[in-house]
């Protein structure tokens, strides 16, 4: 299926994703759309990852299963984020990071 | 140019501008909805490289898992047509400069580093051999993290019904 691409094309890809993905870390001010953020910059890690196994070590699997661990460690980073987003709106009926500021004072 | 070439670059556009639109879009429904079709993509840039295991997991825990998560959690949160107040231009201006440099920093590297690329289509990983990998503790052999993370979930799915627990005394 991927004959004729190169593997700069996917790296190329991989890294527009992760420097959007901290353009919105930088940018936005909601706690869950950092959230989303960090999520386009895990997966752009996972592209990376793939694609390096596929093209430079082809009989091998580490890369696989790396993102598969990192899929699971962005599942686990999600549902607690999620549950300190609802605690935190609880607390002050609103997830703006820039009015969430009482525990630095 | 050949079909796989163009579905590769179908795939990466849709990427791109679902990303771009994903760190801008005003609405956060509609964010989630675009990061949403970022998730599928690349779940598509996975099947072109024969990791078929990979992608079903990529569909079903980040696509169907993360973003439902997400998008209940928005749903919680905050009114669905709310729209943020637009970012400041300087703030905006300044980020835009530190990603792109970045950017074109790593592209450059990576644009002028040789890779040896010897990619051969007998070997796909087959379900076996994953499933053999996951579980063996000898070469080549993932035990140790599997555990790891399977004790990580256990922990963080704890956590996350401690802390988001309603507080007995504030009510």
């Amino acid at each position: 299926m991927t004959t004729g691409i190169p593997l700069h094309y996917f790296l190329i890809v991989s890294t527009l994703m992760f420097f959007i993905g901290i353009y919105g870390f930088l940018t936005r001010k909601n706690l869950i759309t950092i959230l989303m953020s960090v999520e386009l910059i895990l997966n752009s890690v996972n592209i990376n990852f793939v694609a390096f196994n596929r093209y430079l070590f082809p009989g091998e699997l580490q890369g696989q299963f790396f993102s598969l661990f990192i899929i699971a460690v962005a599942a686990a980073e999600a549902a607690v984020a999620i549950a300190i987003i609802i605690s935190v709106y609880r607390r002050f009926t609103n997830i703006d990071v820039e009015r969430v500021d009482s525990m630095k004072h | 140019m050949t079909i796989s070439e163009i579905i590769f670059y179908l795939f990466s556009a849709t990427i791109i501008l679902f990303s771009i639109l994903t760190v801008t879009s005003r609405r956060i429904l509609r964010a989630a909805v675009y990061l949403l079709f970022v998730l599928v993509s690349t779940a598509g840039l996975y099947f072109m490289l024969n990791y078929q295991f990979l992608a079903a997991v990529q569909l079903t825990l980040y696509a169907g898992g993360i973003v439902v998560l997400i998008i209940f959690s928005i749903l919680l949160t905050s009114h669905i047509s709310q729209k943020f107040e637009s970012v400041g231009l300087k703030k905006q201006v300044f980020s835009a400069i530190a990603t792109a440099s970045g950017a074109i920093l790593s592209i450059l590297v990576i644009l002028n580093y040789g890779f040896d690329t010897l990619i051969t289509e007998a070997d796909n990983p087959t379900m076996s051999s994953i499933g053999n990998g996951l579980l063996n503790y000898g070469k080549n052999g993932y035990a140790l993290p599997f555990e790891v993370i399977s004790i990580l979930l256990l922990a963080a799915m704890f956590a996350s019904i401690v802390i988001a627990k309603k507080d007995k005394k504030t009510n």
